[in-house]
């Protein structure tokens, strides 16, 4: 465990160097634009978002920067610093994420249990089917068509936006869906080994209902790789929240982060990867220390 | 245990393996049968569907199932190489780190557990644009005319292979773990066959049947990256189309004043079916060898 938390922030580091690199080693500079600026201005625009130097110069600055928490200015919405940008927008992300989260896992768990206790029975084939079904409609398919039949047809939600629970609810289910179905497959395969297994049997034999059996007692056993798959699992919601933030013009971090790309806003890009990588490595430290506390059996 | 590629197929794989089948074969001939008018701009715009042009028009009076089809082969060519790049590169990783056993494959393990968790995606953005440029620049000079058309392409390709094949490094060291124990390896350890010979001779045929299963249901997931990048405008760029523009160009045009709905409709079915059909033969397969989930 704490050899996790030391490979924390060598990771990181990994992150900003690759991140740092790849965009100032690539051709075009952010103030490259159809007319060319005077060499006067461009480089005292250079000097005041300290781009200019030798590239390792520039490197160590940053770093020295970041350390101390300043994620520097962006170079596409002047005068703002990435800062002031991520505290606006990653809270929506966030929530977006979370709700997604909250969704998938309690849809994949309970649609898992549900196909696992009836083996062989239609209910299971068809919940098979549905989670096949549900994998192979990525987010960007899932969310327009959403939005043609609920908003546009039915005009029972609004097509997008942010700030009423409404307009959180399609968003969410839309990035939720592909990946309950894939805790939901999961989950109904470890379910149907753990079922077999004799401490469900003696379970069985006490006399408690099939409910308690497989709810109480081999779920508690069966979610274990449900838990180690919601590492993956939020690095998938997170990058699947920039195409869903797209799709309901909602304004969280994803969209500045394609923006970014698109204008060369190298902090920005760079702040926006950094402060994904940073949450999603608290969030596999937290998924770590609770398989520890369900499963006792690990030591150490 | 032998994973051989289990032949005939499994039961439940024969109507998505048909399926597959007609796909392929409609994206690489169907586009021939065409008028070559259908490609160009036309001025019937936004028609809804009609028997002329069966999934209607976009924006210029292009025929729409046309732009399918023909984006349909640059979808499955990415799907294709991009999968069989993550299982060259998979392979090789996961053969390494399970037969060396020990600190080597702990540490090789823990830089794909690592992997896993970081949003790979987003790298591989920044990497794709970052590059294309340099690409085209270099691909200018040396006068390779083929690349600077298709540079975005190749790259894109390529990145896609080299984010997929986690998973596959996982199967293959698990499966090199318990093949390299069996009794055959251990008689031609003995035998004195090196390291190499073991590998390629008797390891690598004994995984081929696990390694193909994985490589059909990397080929959907491949598929669904590259469309969720060209649906962000970063992946395949004008005038080359894959299902994944096609369908942002979908979702630009649904809105309750003119609901082109075709456009987004057609593209949508086309790619659920596809994914659909790769998925239950890949989860087949993986069922038929018996081999679990991940």
């Amino acid at each position: 465990m704490l050899r996790r938390l030391a490979s924390l922030p060598v990771v990181l580091l990994c992150v900003v160097t690759i991140t740092f690199f790849l965009i100032r080693l690539s051709p075009g500079g952010p103030f490259d634009s159809e007319r060319k600026l005077p060499a006067a201005i461009e480089q005292q625009l250079l000097s005041k978002y300290k781009l200019d130097g030798p590239i390792i110069r520039q490197y160590t600055s940053y770093l020295g920067d970041l350390i101390h928490g300043d994620l520097r200015l962006s170079t596409k919405y002047r005068n703002r610093s990435v800062n002031e940008i991520l505290a606006q927008t990653l809270p929506v992300t966030l929530t977006l994420g979370a709700t997604a989260l909250l969704i998938a896992i309690t849809a994949g768990v309970w649609l898992g249990a549900f196909a696992a206790s009836r083996p062989g029975c239609l209910a299971e084939g068809g919940a098979l089917a549905v989670t096949l079904l549900s994998i192979s409609l990525p987010s960007f398919v899932l969310g327009p068509l959403l939005i043609l039949l609920f908003s546009i047809k039915l005009a029972w939600l609004p097509v997008g936006g942010w700030g009423t629970p409404q307009q959180l609810l399609l968003p969410a289910v839309t990035l939720a869906i592909p990946y309950a179905a894939v805790i939901a497959r999961l989950l109904h395969d470890s379910l149907r080994e753990t079922l077999a297994e004799d401490f469900v049997r003696t379970a069985r034999a006490k006399g408690l209902s099939e409910y308690a059996v497989v709810y109480r007692h081999a779920l508690r056993v069966a979610i274990l790789p449900v838990v180690s798959y919601l590492g993956p699992l939020a690095a998938n919601l997170l990058t699947g929240s920039i195409v869903v933030e797209t799709i309901f013009h909602i304004p969280g971090a994803g969209g500045f982060f394609v923006n970014s790309i698109l204008n060369r806003d190298g902090f920005l890009l760079g702040g926006v990867v950094i402060v994904y990588c940073l949450l999603l490595m608290l969030f596999n430290l937290l998924v770590d220390l609770s398989y520890r506390f369900l499963d006792r059996r690990i030591q150490g | 245990m032998k994973h051989h590629l289990p032949l005939p197929l499994p039961k439940g794989a024969s109507l998505p393996a048909l399926i597959l089948l007609g796909m392929s074969l409609s994206v690489v001939l169907g586009p021939l049968l065409f008028p070559s008018s259908y490609d160009l701009p036309g001025a019937l715009t936004y028609s809804p569907p009609t028997l002329a042009h069966p999934c209607g028009t976009d924006l210029n009076g292009r025929d729409l199932l046309l732009r399918i089809l023909n984006g349909g082969r640059i979808s499955l060519l990415v799907g294709i190489c991009g999968a069989t790049i993550s299982l060259l590169i998979g392979t090789t990783y996961g053969l390494i780190a399970g037969s060396a056993r020990g600190s080597i494959d702990n540490s090789m393990m823990r830089v794909v557990d690592v992997l896993y968790s970081v949003p790979r995606l987003i790298f591989i953005l920044i990497f794709i644009n970052a590059f294309n440029e340099r690409l085209q620049v270099a691909a200018n000079n040396h006068g390779w005319e083929w690349l600077v058309g298709s540079s975005r392409l190749v790259i894109l390709i390529l990145s896609l292979g080299v984010i997929e094949w986690l998973t596959m490094a996982r199967i293959v060291r698990g499966q090199t773990l318990t093949l390299r124990e069996r009794s055959y390896v251990a008689a031609a350890r003995v035998l004195g066959e090196g390291y190499w010979t073991i590998l390629w001779r008797h390891l690598l045929p004994n995984l081929a049947g696990i390694v193909l299963v994985y490589l059909t249901l990397a080929i959907p997931s491949v598929i669904i990256d590259e469309a969720f990048l060209s649906f962000l405008g970063l992946g395949v760029q004008a005038p080359q189309s894959s299902w994944g523009s096609l369908l942002a160009e979908g979702a630009a045009s649904i809105n309750p004043l003119k609901g082109a709905w075709w456009m987004l409709l057609f593209p949508s079915i086309v790619l659920l079916t596809t994914l659909l059909a790769l998925y239950s033969v890949g989860d087949s397969l993986r069922r038929s060898i018996g081999a679990k989930n991940r």
